[in-house]
């Protein structure tokens, strides 16, 4: 039993729903509940999507239990094929329908149903939702993908878009360009926008396009083996990893890896000297492995932050992510507990947060500034205008997208210069949110702790700051106030001192300058 | 002369044979309640014992993480405690005790029951009296069930007061009870309207607190201010109280009917009670007139959703001016929506339990001019061509008594006043 409070995935038929919810003519049958119909809300309010999702729930209830919910299913799966014709259905338990054990899969076999039937095994007291949209997809490319003629036309497969996925939409368009440059026609995209037809000829394509290896790897794996379809190993999101993608899709395809690149501005954005301020920037970047790979390049190559702290929430990734943090000299944060994450950040104490929705509220409530990378998504995560993720104007994107929160270059300027203005201080809030200035506290009302030789030893390890030194950190602007106080901490520790004076915050100024 | 009841002048629906059917329910289950259960009872804390699935539900229905430690939790069933590696309650001992000690502020645990900790029969009953003992006195710890499997939605919040009925101590006091969670904005106008017709004491169920402890028995009665009470209702008339039956608070038709139905009980004269009533009477029947302009004979669908659909049904025909062509409810209390029923005029179809599919079809076969739904299907449904009312912002939102009045006629007329501001089509 594991206390929970907010969870970054949800259970493994949530996963089945996203690839049912993106594919077309396909049908799933669902072995659950009343109130398990709760996910399909995600869809039409988080996504606004503007049809229900294809999913029948057998809705059973208590008084059903001791009698027949075997039947129950049965009925619910006729019902659903009449009425929506499906090329094909998956069927499936949710967590309370696993224990009651009835073999929804069996059960739909022996139905003779006139389409083909796919039996989901989702344990749901072990996995999570990536895990059962992988699962999934797999489970649909193997009953229903076949050997068949290639494209004449140099051809692709795009891999893992799916339902709710974070910028799934946009980055389907991005990438169908980007290879369109390069002379290569995207076969299927699936399962977003695929029928199970679809599914049925995606060995025509020459490769396979990992787009999400999350919630496409399975299935890309068994289309390499039984199929002979290489797939690309690279997720093009950032300049460098787009342009490793290309070259990768070069030397599968023999094609030249010439693609326009006269739109991607991200490379002088941040070259051009108002970026300067972004350098070492102290950054902490959460979310799932795909992305959190991603982010962590763009951050350290090409925007010039400095990666203080690293993880993600899905353990199917944790052995890439804990050896992308090896390289970056950090220990990486596997966990899918969300107070484990705070703690983490609170400690590090960094300038910017790279993470999920969830790192956002921690964000808010700590004061530090966060822009979202990853899934689990949220509404704000649908916006109206195209914003991909992947190739170059992806980048373009993330470079918007991730200054967006910091205070600006000469912003950060003016504030140092007018640090004790008296609308400039802490409580006063930003301006141009138009807040009313107040007038500062009054400094002087801090408890004077002098330094004298009664005060309790303090424990090993554990630093005091004395007044004069405390009143002095809090003339630093807040934004850079966290980072001063660390590296103060730090500096006096390793000093040994048991005491921060005003001296003790300079010389580590002093020692950490760059 | 003490105020007369207001006798309805038809029969209305309270014979209407209700058409119940029996398939794919599009509703919430009982954990939802929780939402804003942990935010009236301000010390206590609701642990669902349950799948990750129960989690994310919370989660989602939330809608955003507005608090930042909320005062509820799911302690997510694993493999160990399934296969029995693990004893549940041993389990559930530990993270209970690891919550409190993180929660000195915690008075009252609400130990919450699933569908996966039904299926599995994990004595929460049991539990519960087990960490009483423990924390007493400092924390009480009760158990009820918001299972998908035994509850909808809002008889998530009937089955958590229902199990705070038992351990209220005997009274024998001639007091007026209050039952059902309101927010503390409207509560407070209920109140303040019976106490100036100088009824009191008056308690009101769930306290805000725990240490606001009342009795109850036999001198005790109540009125619910939720149609969805019928659990806590029967546990209340176990412990000897007695219910003043009256059509819902809602519009000012509602309103007018419920606290004369408890000023009858209180022997108020009907000087004393129009005194009190006439100015936010009039209020609200102005408020509702205006907000209701664009909803006049035009019609409603509902599909069921929180056992409100009845008497918001018997608002909207008789004080907005609508027609009612289905009026859709997960579960038909007779006794307790039946001065509603009554008042509500005949013609609608009335439908208990849900077939989604079926009913989808009925709807879309009678074009209702407002349909009002869950989030699974109002946008489906509007790109269609439909204009749709959340059902959920109905119990989110202050819509009992005079003053939210007008408010609650907005709800359904801003859907309609939006479709014919928007002017989106393409040229021709």
């Amino acid at each position: 039993m594991k206390l929970t409070v907010w969870t970054y995935e949800g259970p493994p038929h949530v996963g089945a729903m996203r690839v049912a919810t993106a594919m077309k003519g396909l049908h799933y049958v669902l072995h659950a509940p009343q109130g398990d119909t709760y996910a399909d809300l995600l869809f039409t309010m988080i996504e606004r999507r503007n049809h229900r999702p294809p999913v029948t729930y057998t809705t059973f209830q208590a008084r059903d239990l001791g009698s027949d919910t075997a039947q129950l299913f049965q009925d619910a799966c006729r019902d659903a094929y009449e009425r929506f014709k499906p090329e094909a259905i998956i069927v499936g338990a949710s967590c309370t329908a696993e224990l009651i054990q009835d073999d929804p899969g069996g059960m739909a076999e022996t139905m003779g149903l006139p389409v083909p039937i796919i039996a989901l095994e989702l344990p749901s007291y072990q996995r999570k939702e990536n895990f059962g949209a992988d699962e999934t997809f797999f489970q649909i490319v193997r009953h229903l993908a076949r050997p068949v003629e290639k494209t004449d036309r140099i051809t692709c497969n795009l891999i893992g878009a799916t339902a709710l996925g974070y910028r799934h939409r946009d980055d389907i368009e991005e990438l169908t360009g980007l290879l369109s440059d390069m002379g290569i026609d995207v076969n299927v995209c699936a399962p977003m926008g695929a029928t199970p037809a679809d599914i049925a000829r995606l060995g025509a394509a020459h490769f396979n396009v990992l787009m999400y290896p999350e919630t496409g790897e399975s299935a890309c794996r068994w289309m390499e083996r039984d199929l002979g379809l290489p797939f690309t190993k690279t997720v093009p999101i950032g300049v460098g990893a787009t342009r490793d993608f290309i070259a990768e899709v070069a030397a599968i395809t023999g094609l030249a890896p010439k693609v326009d690149e006269s739109r991607l501005r991200l490379p002088w954005y941040s070259a051009s000297v108002d970026s300067t301020y972004l350098t070492g920037k102290r950054v902490f970047v959460f979310g799932d492995g795909t992305h959190v790979k991603a982010a962590a390049r763009i951050a350290r190559d090409e925007m010039g932050f400095e990666v203080v702290g690293l993880g993600c929430y899905n353990r199917e990734m944790a052995r890439d992510i804990r050896a992308l943090a090896k390289d970056f000299g950090l220990s990486a944060l596997i966990t899918e507990d969300y107070l484990e994450v705070e703690a983490a950040i609170e400690a590090l104490a960094p300038e910017m947060i790279l993470g999920t929705q969830m790192e956002r509220h921690i964000g808010k409530r700590l004061g530090i500034p966060c822009a979202v990378i990853s899934a689990p998504v949220h509404v704000q995560d649908f916006p109206a205008r195209y914003s991909p993720q992947m190739g170059f104007e992806g980048a373009n994107v993330i470079f918007d997208t991730w200054v967006h929160p910091l205070v600006m270059g000469l912003e950060e300027h003016l504030l140092h210069m007018f640090r004790e203005d008296f609308e400039f201080h802490d409580a006063a809030g930003a301006s141009h949110h138009g807040g009313k200035a107040v007038p500062a506290p009054e400094m002087e009302d801090l408890p004077i702790v002098a330094a004298n030789n009664d005060a309790p030893t303090p424990q090993s390890g554990e630093v005091i700051w004395l007044s004069d030194a405390e009143r002095e950190l809090k003339k630093i602007p807040f934004f850079v106030r966290g980072k001063a106080r660390r590296n103060t901490e730090t500096f006096a520790q390793q000093k040994g001192l048991h005491e921060i004076s005003v001296d003790t915050l300079y010389e580590a100024k002093a020692h950490y300058a760059r | 002369m003490t105020v007369a009841r207001p006798l309805p002048t038809t029969t209305g629906c309270r014979e209407t044979p209700v058409l119940k059917q029996r398939g794919q329910r599009e509703v919430f289950c009982g954990l939802t309640g929780i939402i804003w259960l942990h935010r009236k009872m301000q010390d206590a804390f609701f642990l669902v014992i349950g799948s990750r699935t129960c989690a994310h539900l919370l989660q989602s229905a939330a809608g955003v993480m507005i608090f930042a430690e909320p005062r509820f939790g799911t302690a997510i069933l694993e493999e160990t405690d399934l296969a029995g590696m693990a004893d549940a309650q041993d389990e559930l001992d530990s993270v209970v005790a690891k919550l409190l000690s993180r929660r000195p502020d915690i008075k009252q645990l609400f130990l919450v029951g699933s569908c996966p900790s039904e299926v599995i029969k994990l004595d929460l009953a049991r539990a519960a009296e087990r960490m009483t003992q423990t924390y007493a006195p400092h924390v009480r710890v009760l158990n009820f069930s918001g299972s998908g499997i035994e509850t909808t939605f809002t008889q998530g919040e009937d089955a958590c007061l229902a199990s705070m009925v038992p351990v209220l101590p005997t009274s024998t006091a001639r007091e007026l009870m209050l039952v059902g969670a309101l927010p503390d904005v409207v509560e407070q106008q209920a109140i303040d309207l019976l106490t100036q017709m100088g009824i009191g004491p008056i308690r009101v169920l769930p306290a805000p607190r725990a240490a606001d402890q009342f009795g109850v028995g036999e001198n005790t009665v109540f009125a619910l201010t939720q149609p969805f009470l019928g659990d806590t209702h029967a546990a209340l008339e176990r412990r000897g109280a007695r219910h003043i039956a009256a059509p819902f608070p809602f519009g000012e038709e509602g309103t007018t009917a419920w606290l004369a139905a408890i000023a009858h009980e209180f022997g108020v004269s009907q000087e004393v009670f129009d005194r009190v009533t006439a100015a936010p009477r009039d209020r609200a029947r102005r408020a509702v007139a205006q907000a209701s302009e664009s909803l006049r004979g035009k019609s409603v669908f509902f599909f069921p959703d929180s056992q409100l659909e009845i008497p918001l049904a018997r608002f909207l025909t008789r004080e907005c001016g609508m027609t009612a062509i289905e009026v859709g409810a997960p579960y038909i209390h007779q006794n307790i929506v039946g001065p509603d029923l009554d008042l509500l005029v005949e013609g609608p179809v009335l439908s208990e339990g849900q077939d989604v599919d079926l009913q989808l079809d009925r709807c879309r076969a009678a074009r209702p001019d407002l349909t009002v739904c869950g989030l699974g299907l109002a946008n489906p449904l509007e790109a269609e061509g439909m204009t749709t009312k959340w059902a959920i912002e109905l119990v989110f939102t202050p819509v009992h008594f005079y003053e939210q009045a007008g408010d609650l006629a907005g709800l359904f007329s801003r859907p309609m006043r939006r479709r014919d501001l928007l002017k989106l089509e393409a040229a021709e």
